[in-house]
């Protein structure tokens, strides 16, 4: 990154570690531009997904009828937890969706919990195989969030459709919130597109917002840590520990919170208006 | 004023009243709980997830608008 006399200013720091691997080679000038892939968080959305697989498979396997360890004690506690939440919110047939909702919840956690290594540690690493950018976490961007939202959206429409049958959900499009008057049946669907929507985005915007605004304060403290003075490394040091620890709290009650309501919105599609 | 003054106010005015806001509701919606768990202790632990939850929902547009903040400050995109 610096070399002798040319050390980054603070801005150049920052703009530097929030730059994506992309596919492009350079940074995104458009705000959408679908041309263009995060490598980075593909990699590590991926790479955390194997990880929590290979976990859950293990914790499988390991279940016996006789006293459990701490591990797969840890784990039948979470899965019986998830279990709980949905079949109190789903008033239906949870045996995909509460998979879904565990899945969702252990993934974004192990996701968001990249956070809380150093936020130099990842970049450096990759600087030594050659790659100049680096986000290492995959819910900071965007685009991951705002899948993951998506995927929730298209759970909540199937669903819609499975029960209510194609012909009831398309009615009740038009004739929810304000009554199957045929006059109101415009306004019926603007509202429902418009509740869609705001769903979505609020899901996706809520988790990555987050994650976006905690690794920038990362950044910011060790910017701190760059004033090489005994206040600078002092401050660098509290002030990360600080927000490390809050941090903490902060990832798993997103991730919990993604985890209910995805619950939430399928299950109201499961109930009429 | 330049347009570098104008951003940092357009910055320092989203954090700020966004935290105006969340910081009410989430005032509010403790103190309603503390005063449920004085009535019926023995619904703390339920409400106490609920509680969580909400602060999470209450905090979510507060948190959109430090993220876009943060983006003017320092990856601007309407600057060049």
């Amino acid at each position: 990154m610096a070399a002798g006399s040319n050390a980054p200013t603070a801005s150049e720091y920052i703009v530097h570690h929030l730059a994506h691997l992309n596919t492009s080679g350079s940074a995104q000038t458009n705000i959408v531009d679908f041309s263009i892939i995060n490598i980075d968080t593909l990699a590590w959305a991926i790479g955390m997904g194997a990880l929590m697989a290979w976990f859950m498979y293990r914790a499988a396997r390991m279940v016996r009828v006789e006293a459990p360890g701490r591990f797969v004690g840890a784990i039948e506690w979470l899965v019986e937890f998830v279990h709980e939440q949905a079949r109190s919110i789903v008033q239906g047939d949870i045996r995909m969706i509460a998979p879904l909702a565990l899945t969702s919840f252990v993934w974004i956690f192990l996701m968001n919990a990249i956070d809380l290594i150093p936020v130099d540690l990842p970049p450096r690493i990759a600087e030594l195989f050659g790659i100049h950018y680096m986000r290492a976490v995959a819910t900071a961007d965007l685009n991951a969030p705002l899948a993951m939202s998506i995927v929730v959206l298209g759970a909540s429409i199937y669903y819609g459709i499975k029960i209510k049958h194609p012909g009831g959900f398309v009615k009740e499009l038009f004739s929810a919130p304000f009554g199957s008057n045929i006059i109101v049946a415009p306004f019926n669907l603007l509202i429902n597109i418009i509740e869609y929507a705001a769903k979505t985005v609020s899901l996706g915007m809520r988790l990555f917002g987050n994650m976006f605004a905690g690794e920038l304060v990362f950044m910011l403290i060790a910017l701190l840590g760059a004033a090489a003075t005994w206040w600078g490394f002092g401050l660098h040091f509290l002030a990360g520990l600080g927000w490390a620890i809050f941090h903490i709290l902060i990832i798993t009650l997103q991730a919990f919170i993604f985890m209910m309501l995805a619950l939430v919105y399928i299950g109201q599609a499961h109930e009429g208006h | 004023m330049t347009n570098v003054a104008l951003v940092a106010l357009a910055c320092g005015l989203i954090i700020s009243l966004g935290a105006l806001g969340a910081c009410l509701g989430i005032g509010m919606m403790g103190g309603k709980y503390i005063e449920a768990a004085a009535r019926q202790p023995e619904l703390m632990d339920k409400l106490q997830t609920k509680m969580f939850l909400l602060a999470g929902l209450i905090d979510a547009a507060f948190l959109i608008g430090v993220g876009i903040a943060m983006l003017f400050a320092f990856a601007n995109p309407f600057v060049g």
